[in-house]
């Protein structure tokens, strides 16, 4: 589904990617396990849009998505939830997850994708009329996964969703992530929490300062003794 | 059924409008309001639109302009050349110094509006300055000296431009588009994420704002008799820039609220220029202390997605108290 072919991207002269190549295939987690700098959420932001980078294909259903804008990769069925939330804090509950279906004309399939949506996480149809703002960190993630599904995306990109959680939500918002999954929704998870990750992922990619240095499935990446001692406090 | 209120309250707010302008137009015939009482409703209307519009593109798309001055200066000269210069009718007038200066705002959006925050601040404020010595140096529209423009603002036309920069300013917020300008003011990355084409929107609001700023710049240069770049100085921008932020950022009615009181302030006190100056200062200082949201905060915009016209009403009186 998704196909990297040796992405290079800068920071003005710093390169944050280096020859970065993955492939991800339909109705996969695969997750991106790193060390904080190592390139992770570059990744997520180039595949998105959201950075242009210097060389490089990706490919996603066999179209070159690489440099072309946010908006045109979110209508090919490419959604993001952006590192930290990052809900808009003075809309309701209900608006952000309008913006979500932005780029959406279906009225009724917007309609359905609410109620998946209130479905997947009750918490947020009991605060729809809610501001953003005033929920707590876990309903925020919650939010921010809703708000990317209405945009019906094949491809869900996650970037930290446990990031300053409670552990109990953190389990939660997994749980959440395979559910999505099971619905037909292909996922990008990247994670510094890599024992989470691992247990939901089917396949994973290890990347350190800008090269991805390992890949194959969960088990096989659990199992390794080099990521048990860096990645999963495994001695 | 809350969409039938808001209706409502649309059309009441629309005849109220009509009547309150009927009877000033009465009264200026009658002459019971004497030129002076006329001058300062003029120049309220004015800074209404002014504010109205930098409201749209601080306010609603959270773009921190600071060259507002610059385009009304394009709208007053662009519009003193087609009636003074080329001897045609107000109306054309009207629209050539609104269009004038929304061009005015894409040349100088699209390569600005890259920049973000202090830095678009920045940029927006050495536009407006250059806008001011360009017609300082041209001498088809007088240079320093400034350019003789016949009075030909009437109170329909001051009025009619009021209600039509609102209604206009009002129906973009409510719309999609609002939305999406909304969104980049909360959060330009996930709007981006969301497939919102953030560079479009600025550029759009920034253009619109310059249109009635321009409009209201038209308006200005027929009601003084004459124009000259010192008119159009930073410091007018910052007048503007004091309406907005004084009414809460976000919130129409706060700008609105803001523009009438503080140009009722300003003209009671021209007599002692030095003063009008420590009176604002002062007003934004005891205003960033005890209400640093403005007037209104954000409160109106919210209530009127909801179309709770209660909420609205309720807010609005509060903030009067903090005023009294």
């Amino acid at each position: 589904m998704l196909n990297i072919q040796n992405l290079n991207v800068y920071y003005g002269n710093i390169q944050a990617l280096k020859g970065v190549s993955l492939e991800i295939n339909e109705g996969e987690i695969v997750t991106l396990i790193g060390a904080n700098g190592a390139g992770k959420s570059t990744l997520l932001k180039t595949i998105s849009g959201l950075i242009k980078p210097k060389d490089g294909e990706i490919l996603f259903e066999g179209q070159n998505i690489a440099g072309k804008v946010a908006q045109s990769i979110v209508k090919k069925g490419v959604s993001q939830v952006p590192e930290g939330r990052r809900v808009f804090a003075n809309m309701t509950v209900e608006e952000n997850l309008e913006l979500g279906a932005f780029l959406r004309k279906d009225t009724k399939g917007i309609r359905e994708d609410f109620e998946k949506v209130y479905n997947l996480f009750p918490r947020l149809q009991e605060r729809r009329k809610q501001q953003a703002g005033t929920l707590s960190g876990g309903e925020q993630q919650m939010l921010a996964m809703g708000r990317a599904l209405m945009a019906r995306p094949r491809l869900l990109l996650l970037d930290e969703p446990s990031m300053g959680l409670a552990p109990l939500l953190v389990k939660t918002i997994f749980r959440i992530i395979q559910e999505i999954n099971d619905t037909g929704t292909t996922i990008l998870l990247v994670e510094q929490n890599a024992n989470m990750a691992l247990s939901v992922a089917d396949r994973a990619y290890v990347i350190e300062t800008g090269r991805i240095v390992l890949d194959g499935t969960s088990d096989e990446l659990n199992q390794s003794d080099q990521i048990r001692t860096a990645y999963l406090g495994g001695h | 059924m809350s969409i039938v209120k808001q209706a409502k309250g649309f059309w009441a707010s629309i005849v109220l409008a009509i009547v309150f302008s009927v009877v000033v137009q009465l009264l200026i015939n009658g002459g019971q309001l004497n030129a002076f009482y006329v001058n300062t409703l003029f120049l309220i209307g004015i800074n209404i639109i002014l504010a109205v519009s930098l409201h749209l593109i601080i306010g609603i798309t959270g773009q921190f302009s600071i060259g507002h001055a610059g385009f009304l200066a394009v709208g007053a000269y662009a519009s003193a050349i087609i009636t003074m210069k080329l001897q045609l009718p107000f109306g054309l007038a009207l629209l050539v110094g609104g269009l004038a200066a929304a061009v005015a705002g894409l040349i100088i959006g699209i390569p600005s509006l890259r920049l973000k925050g202090d830095y678009l601040a920045i940029a927006t404020l050495g536009f407006g300055e250059i806008v001011r010595i360009i017609f300082l140096n041209i001498n088809y529209v007088g240079g320093a000296s400034g350019m003789q423009v016949s009075h030909l603002t009437t109170w329909p036309w001051l009025i009619g431009c009021v209600i039509f920069s609102i209604l206009v300013i009002v129906n973009f917020t409510n719309s999609t588009h609002g939305r999406a300008c909304i969104s980049i003011r909360e959060n330009e990355i996930a709007a981006d994420a969301m497939g919102i084409n953030t560079t479009y929107y600025k550029v759009t609001a920034f253009a619109i704002g310059a249109f009635f700023a321009g409009i209201a710049g038209t308006l200005y240069a027929h009601n003084f008799y004459i124009i000259q770049p010192t008119n159009f100085g930073f410091l007018k921008s910052f007048d503007i820039l004091i309406f907005v932020v004084l009414g809460g950022l976000g919130s129409m009615s706060g700008a609105v609220i803001a523009a009438i009181l503080l140009t009722i302030i300003s003209t009671y006190l021209q007599d002692y220029p030095e003063t009008r100056m420590i009176i604002y200062s002062l007003v934004l200082i005891v205003m960033m202390l005890y209400r640093p949201q403005g007037l209104m905060g954000t409160k109106e915009i919210t209530s009127l997605f909801k179309g709770r016209k209660s909420v609205k009403g309720g807010v609005q009186d509060e903030s009067k108290h903090t005023v009294a």
